[in-house]
């Protein structure tokens, strides 16, 4: 079981100023969970994902990802990001580049640093390295239908066509686990449909993920346990069924009564 | 105006025949690389003041580097060019026990004056950019650094280019005072055409043609880029 831990939450404090938006949060994400962050807004749910990559710094506690405390300061955050993928509510794709590029920049940046360490960084392995990163990054665009995109900018994506290729984007990277910030949130609604569906697929495909969502019917579809948030803590942590059909707290159950499934 | 041709005859003849076109040819030079290379220093000085300045600022050493820089940028910024040359030139280069050439330490003068005002031009620009650009990079492993060259900046310096251009035909002109410190450049090349005959009217007037022209080309420059650069937003 212990082997299995991909994340390991232990007293994650956080406070903006005087705002103190996480109390004390214990988790742990195994390998190949799918783990759905429910809440009322300003529950504390995305600050809670945004902690596991140390997007915000945590004013208090540890988080443990494959052994290494990565809220110290004096960690590498960026070698361990680069195992994390991230996907954000504003797609946050880089506008100056193209889709093709957008994929392709970190998973090159990274190679070449490693290409450096090795010693072995010259015009051969630079080409071999784009070549093989272009493959891949063409690989991942055609399972999501953009190949023909490859060389449009994000200006001229819909919302939709962005946030998946945001997804690809951090897939390129082999990630071990995906973080879901309010993915389909800023769709138009026609749009959530085809984002939830790659993220199924990826769901399908074994990716351990972490999605904070107001979808509560991909929740309880492709949720393998639900974490339901209030108020800067764990209110209640369950299986879909024990979330949705069984809630035991007053506040889930008020929270459930208010949203639509 | 009766003696116009005559005086245009007496400007030509200085001017082509004993020789004056190589003050103007030098003078043109000067002119252009001193704002080319002042602007291409203060560019590189700029972001770096500008990039230390948007740090988020809990550590006590950011704080004391936005005090150094905003010190820097006061300085520069509350002092006139003539002035910053003069005393480059006459105090602080003598002190230090060097010597430059005038045109090398216009170079350097101009770096440092236009590297104040471009810091806070760039400034702007990295505040327009989208915090989201940054966080999308960064949470793909780009360390702040490289994140900030690869993304950020490319995406700044598209929404001040404009706001550049206008620092960099201020520099342009302001090229006119290092005859202070007697770097030949326009102005000194002109002025001594006109001091040969005490006749300053065409001299002066082609001067400032001669102005008007190279900063036409400058915006016309200024343009292309800019249309090359906006290609990721149509």
């Amino acid at each position: 079981m212990t082997d299995n831990k991909v994340i390991e939450v232990k007293g994650l404090h956080k406070s903006f100023g005087d705002n103190h938006v996480l109390k004390g949060i214990d988790a742990v994400i195994t390998k190949g969970e799918k783990v759905v962050i429910l809440g009322p807004s300003g529950s504390g749910k995305s600050t809670f994902l945004r902690c596991l990559n140390c997007m915000e710094d945590p004013t208090g506690g540890s988080v443990i990802f494959n052994g290494v405390d990565i809220a110290d300061p004096k960690v590498d955050i960026n070698v361990h990001r680069q195992k994390m993928g991230m996907v954000f509510q504003h797609f946050n794709l880089f506008a100056n580049k193209t889709v093709i590029e957008n994929i392709m920049m970190a998973p090159i940046y990274v190679g070449k640093k490693k290409l450096k360490k090795e010693k072995n960084y010259n015009k051969a392995s630079k080409k071999a390295l784009k070549e093989s990163v272009y493959a891949k990054a063409m690989e991942l665009l055609k399972k999501i239908g953009l190949e023909e995109k490859a060389d449009a900018y994000p200006s001229q994506l819909s919302g939709g066509q962005k946030q998946r290729v945001a997804i690809v984007r951090a897939l390129c990277m082999e990630p071990e686990v995906m973080l879901f910030d309010e993915p389909t949130s800023a769709l138009d609604p026609e749009m959530v449909g085809e984002v939830l569906e790659v993220m199924k697929n990826l769901a399908a495909q074994g990716m351990t993920m972490v999605v904070v969502t107001h979808e509560m019917g991909f929740a309880r579809e492709v949720a393998s346990r639900v974490v339901f948030m209030d108020e800067g803590v764990i209110e209640e942590d369950g299986t879909p069924e024990e979330i949705f059909d069984n809630p035991k707290s007053e506040r889930l159950k008020s929270f459930l009564s208010k949203v639509i499934i | 105006m009766g003696n116009f041709s005559f005086r245009f005859e007496t400007f030509w003849d200085i001017l082509v025949n004993k020789g004056g076109y190589r003050d103007v040819i030098t003078g043109l030079q000067n002119t252009m690389t001193i704002a080319v290379v002042g602007l291409l220093v203060g560019i590189v000085i700029g972001t770096l003041i500008a990039t230390a300045r948007v740090l988020p600022k809990y550590k006590r050493i950011v704080r004391m580097l936005d005090s150094v820089c905003k010190f820097y940028v006061g300085l520069f910024r509350g002092t006139p060019m003539v002035v910053q040359l003069l005393v480059f030139y006459y105090v602080l280069l003598p002190l230090m026990g060097l010597r430059f050439p005038s045109v090398v330490v216009a170079m350097i003068v101009f770096g440092l004056n236009s590297g104040a005002y471009i810091s806070e031009i760039m400034r702007a620009g990295i505040l327009s950019v989208d915090p989201g650009q940054l966080e999308g990079a960064r949470s793909v492993g780009f360390s702040y650094s490289a994140a900030m060259i690869k993304v950020v900046i490319p995406q700044a310096i598209k929404n001040i280019l404009p706001t550049l251009g206008n620092e960099f035909i201020a520099l342009v002109k302001e090229t006119s005072v290092v005859s202070f410190v007697g770097a030949m450049d326009l102005y000194l090349a002109f002025q001594r055409i006109g001091a040969g005959t005490y006749e300053f009217m065409i001299p002066y007037l082609a001067m400032a043609v001669i102005y008007i022209v190279v900063i036409c080309l400058i915006t016309i420059g200024i343009k292309i880029m800019e249309r090359s650069l906006r290609k990721g937003d149509r």
